[in-house]
């Protein structure tokens, strides 16, 4: 989806240009607690039609939308970071717009997207602590019912352990297909 | 009498600026035409317009007497078909001052690229091809090493081959050699001499004048977006006929 919004957004046609920048200056430009809201409590109510039945899926669903704005602006980047004669070269040899994206711009965006895109994936990871808020549990949510049934104030050392696990997962695979695409 | 590359009353625009006026241009089969002139002249961007790579803002391209292009008023208006155009504009091969070559690709992946995705010709008919050309660019060794790993020298010629395996029936240059160390020049120019002697019709831009004068059949001088004198080789440099041309040469002799 951010790959359609950033090519979106370097388009030359005006009206999908806008409408590329529209969407990612919402999802920016909100919070992520209220898109959640809004897609939880806020849809329901303009009509019936929108309601969703699992909170898992109205979560995912405003987890998407918000971090496919941000993806497209580090997409954007990373395709605007090939050279010009790139382009160029595509072009005198006959390629089209599509084959120049899938075979040449692309592939060689994918070095420089993948460290940003590895921090966006773990930033999302931990923001999913705020699905609490539409009764979904979580990590922190069940730390946070152990910590009031217990009184315990130390229940919160393990769970973040767990996130840390998680990240160091997360940032190992990330790493390792960052080794991958860097051998030309 | 086919011309294979005809450009009629070209002009191009940078907002106010005019680079190209009314440029008229012929170029027969086998001939090898240098382009040369001061910087700003307009030689590289008429290189690049019959490439299609800048938009002219008015006039018409031939390439071997079939219409490429017709713009007025900055306005496409020939109604030719995008795979006409593609077929059209693919009879051409374009050679970069900075090669670009695909640096995720290896050399032989770089010269296959084109004919297999865009002509649709057979992989394992291209992959003869291609091997074919890189020998005969003398990287026969080089197949599989990627650009990164490749001098100027040698990364140029295999642009040049990645353009000869289109098959192309002429051949652009856009300053070949300018972006080579001193004496990496020679091995990139011996390739074009090459291709002259095998009678490939030519457009060269470029400021190794001695090169220009020992491989063209006719010189171009440009000046301030015109052809100012267009002449052979000998003519025009030892008997230039107008002043800024005799200027333009002193200037580089020195």
């Amino acid at each position: 989806m951010s790959i359609f919004l950033a090519l979106g957004k370097m388009s030359k046609i005006t009206v999908i240009r806008k409408l590329c920048e529209a969407y990612v200056f919402f999802f920016r430009g909100t919070p992520l607690l209220m898109q959640l809201y809004f897609i939880w409590f806020g849809l329901p109510m303009i009509s019936p039609v929108f309601t969703i039945q699992s909170q898992f899926f109205a979560a995912w669903l405003a987890f998407s939308l918000n971090s496919a704005a941000y993806c497209t602006e580090i997409i954007r980047a990373a395709l605007e970071s090939i050279p010009k004669g790139q382009y160029e070269a595509a072009k005198a040899l006959g390629l089209s717009y599509g084959q120049t994206m899938r075979l040449i711009i692309i592939p060689q965006s994918i070095r420089q997207l993948i460290p940003p895109i590895g921090n966006e994936f773990i930033m999302v990871l931990k923001d999913a602590s705020i699905v609490s808020i539409i009764a979904l549990s979580d990590l922190t949510k069940v730390t946070r019912s152990i910590q009031s049934s217990t009184s315990s104030s130390m229940v919160y050392i393990p769970a973040m352990i767990i996130y840390l696990i998680i990240t160091a997962i997360f940032t190992y695979i990330f790493k390792r297909l960052e080794i991958r695409h860097s051998r030309y | 009498m086919m011309m294979m590359i005809k450009t009629e009353n070209l002009c191009k625009s940078f907002g106010t600026v005019k680079v190209l006026k009314d440029v008229n241009l012929e170029v027969k089969k086998g001939e090898v035409v240098t382009i040369i002139g001061p910087s700003g002249a307009g030689k590289s961007t008429l290189l690049r317009s019959i490439n299609q790579l800048e938009t002219i803002t008015s006039g018409k391209i031939f390439i071997e007497d079939e219409l490429l292009s017709h713009i007025e008023n900055g306005k496409e208006v020939s109604g030719i078909t995008k795979d006409e155009h593609t077929r059209i504009l693919t009879k051409t091969g374009m050679v970069f001052q900075s090669f670009n070559l695909f640096p995720h690709k290896t050399v032989l992946e770089n010269v296959m690229l084109a004919p297999i995705n865009v002509q649709k010709k057979d992989p394992g008919t291209v992959k003869k091809i291609a091997i074919d050309l890189i020998e005969r660019v003398g990287l026969g060794e080089k197949l599989d090493s990627y650009p990164a790993n490749l001098s100027g020298g040698q990364q140029q010629r295999v642009a040049i081959a990645r353009a000869l395996a289109m098959q192309p029936d002429i051949m652009l240059f856009d300053e070949p050699t300018s972006a080579l160390d001193i004496e990496l020049v020679g091995e990139v120019l011996n390739v074009i001499k090459e291709l002259a002697n095998e009678g490939m019709t030519m457009v060269i831009v470029t400021h190794e004048m001695k090169f220009a004068r020992e491989v063209s059949d006719r010189i171009v001088f440009m000046y301030d977006g015109g052809i100012y004198e267009d002449g052979s080789p000998d003519q025009l440099f030892t008997n230039p006929q107008k002043e800024r041309t005799q200027q333009f040469l002193q200037s580089i002799v020195g």
